[in-house]
């Protein structure tokens, strides 16, 4: 479904990404681990087109998208939830899951799509006047989750969402994301709570300053001795 | 007296309030002062008049038309001086609207020439008004009305349509609105478009109210439009309806007793103290660094 050949992308003088290739099938859930700064939210800003490449390739189902704005790559149904959830804070519930929806018209489909994101995070549905800045960290994620999902997205991206929530809340957020990829939708998962990420991949990629060290199944991976000693703190 | 001060404070005070609009919504989306707004609303105030001494035009529609043609002179310079510029320092941005501003000023000191330019007798047919011991005249009243109306217009948009909320979250996060499909470029011309449609109805209706129209007319006005901005806070739409309001008011009473010949430094004085005492404006909120 997403194929990412030999990507290269540099900040100014920083090498950000030397040469990362992965690939994604329909209906998997793959995850990115790898420490802080190793390039994994570079890989999914890339994707996303809102960071470009200075070489390689990035091909979703067939069409060539590495040079493709980042409204454009939507449209193509391809969503992010970016890292710290970014939540439009100003505006209500309501209007955040009105922008995910940003790339269709179609009045009914998205009535639909948010009635099943209400079923999913039905916190949102009892929130949805109230401005999201004055929702919990949980709560945010939840939005910013089912903000992307009112795409309709073939190929959800998620950056880090575990990052700063209890760790009752991360199961939960963990549960959802199975739920959703249950559900046909295709995942990415960048993370650094390594053990979750491992725990629901199907497949997963190890990042190291900007390239993929190891690669393979999750639970193979979660049962290499070097992993474990490097990600799962052992 | 207190009365007729009030009516010719508000009724200036909403055409800054116009101007301070386009200043805060290019600055809440681009983080941008467009120091070529004053232009625009100068570019609108001529071609209102040319419209209605040449082509013998209704007022109304002379305004309505000017608002089309600055709509589209915003978003052409956005396009072409801003643009390019969206990736490097703030300061490279804000050096080129000084340029475009210097641009349009002197373009329109050779078309038109260096003295103020008079709508034709009988363009706006002015009567007063008397209300208790005030004269309020019918120009005052058409200005604060056409002014309420187009920010109440402004206020529907950004709070009720798609692309005015799409507007809103491109303000608050730029990446994350591209992340969800909106296009953010298309987004920042429309906002130039509000901003420059406002700029242009408020040229027209100060070009009315002083009879004059000028090449330079558009730099004191931007500058106190700005400092309107700024008082109610830049970025905050409500605080430029307000912060204009404000400053007219205070200009006029200023006048009022006694204090004509500092007319203009009333303006600046509350800007400096603005930008001392509480820098985020009456309504403004303090800009959180994006992570």
């Amino acid at each position: 479904m997403l194929v990412v050949e030999d990507l290269y992308v540099n900040y100014k003088a920083i090498k950000a990404l030397n040469g990362v290739s992965c690939q994604v099938q329909q209906g998997e859930i793959v995850a990115l681990i790898g420490a802080n700064g190793a390039g994994k939210t570079t890989i999914l800003n890339t994707i996303s087109g809102i960071v470009s490449a200075s070489a390689g390739k990035i091909v979703f189902e067939g069409k060539d998208i590495t040079e493709i704005p980042p409204h454009e790559i939507v449209k193509m149904g391809v969503c992010q939830v970016p890292e710290g959830r970014r939540v439009f804070s100003k505006m209500s519930v309501l209007e955040n899951l009105e922008m995910g929806a940003f790339v269709r018209n179609d009045k009914k489909g998205i009535q639909e799509a948010m009635e099943h994101v209400f079923q999913l995070f039905p916190r949102l549905a009892e929130r949805k006047k109230q401005p999201a800045k004055t929702l919990s960290g949980g709560e945010q994620q939840m939005l910013a989750m089912g903000r992307a999902l009112m795409s309709n997205p073939r190929l959800l991206l998620l950056d880090e969402p575990s990052m700063g929530l209890a760790p009752m809340l991360v199961e939960k957020i963990f549960e959802i994301i199975q739920e959703i990829n249950k559900a046909g939708t295709t995942i990415m998962l960048v993370e650094q709570n390594a053990h979750m990420a491992l725990s629901i991949a199907n497949r997963a990629y190890v990042l190291e300053t900007g390239s993929i060290v190891l690669q393979g199944n999750a639970a193979e991976l979660a049962a290499n001795p070097d992993i474990r000693k490097a990600y799962l703190g052992e | 007296m207190f009365l007729q001060q009030l009516i010719n404070g508000i009724a200036l005070g909403s055409t800054y309030a116009l101007i301070a609009l386009g200043y805060t919504m290019v600055y809440g989306i681009i983080t941008l002062i467009n120091f070529a707004h004053g232009e625009i609303f100068m570019v609108g105030a001529f071609v209102g008049l040319l419209l209605v001494s040449f082509f013998k035009l209704n007022i109304f529609v002379a305004m309505v038309l000017s608002m089309c043609f600055c709509m589209v002179l915003g978003v052409v310079i956005e396009l072409i001086a801003y643009r390019r510029l969206r990736r490097s320092s703030r300061l490279s941005a804000l050096i080129s609207a000084i340029g475009v501003s210097i641009f349009l000023s002197s373009l329109a000191l050779m078309v038109f020439g260096a003295d103020a330019k008079g709508f034709p007798e009988g363009a706006f047919p002015l009567h007063q008004l008397h209300i208790g011991n005030a004269d309020i005249s019918t120009l005052q009243l058409t200005i604060i009305g056409v002014a309420a109306l187009l920010m109440l217009g402004l206020e529907f948009i950004v709070q009720k349509t798609k692309i005015g909320k799409a507007m809103r979250a491109t303000s608050e996060d730029y990446a994350a609105a591209a992340l969800m499909g909106i296009n953010v470029n298309r987004v920042i011309s429309f906002t130039f478009a509000l901003g420059s449609a406002l700029a242009a109805a408020g040229g027209v209706l100060v070009g009315l109210l002083y009879n004059a129209v000028s090449f330079n007319m558009g730099l004191m006005a931007g500058l106190k439009a700005f400092a309107a901005a700024v008082l109610g806070g830049i970025g905050s739409i409500p605080g430029a309806m307000l912060g204009g309001v404000l400053l007219g008011v205070t200009e006029i009473f200023g006048v009022a007793i006694g204090y004509s010949s500092y007319r203009d430094a009333i303006a600046f004085a509350i800007l400096v103290l603005v930008l001392l005492f509480k820098p985020t404006g009456l309504l403004g909120q303090k800009i959180q660094k994006k992570v």
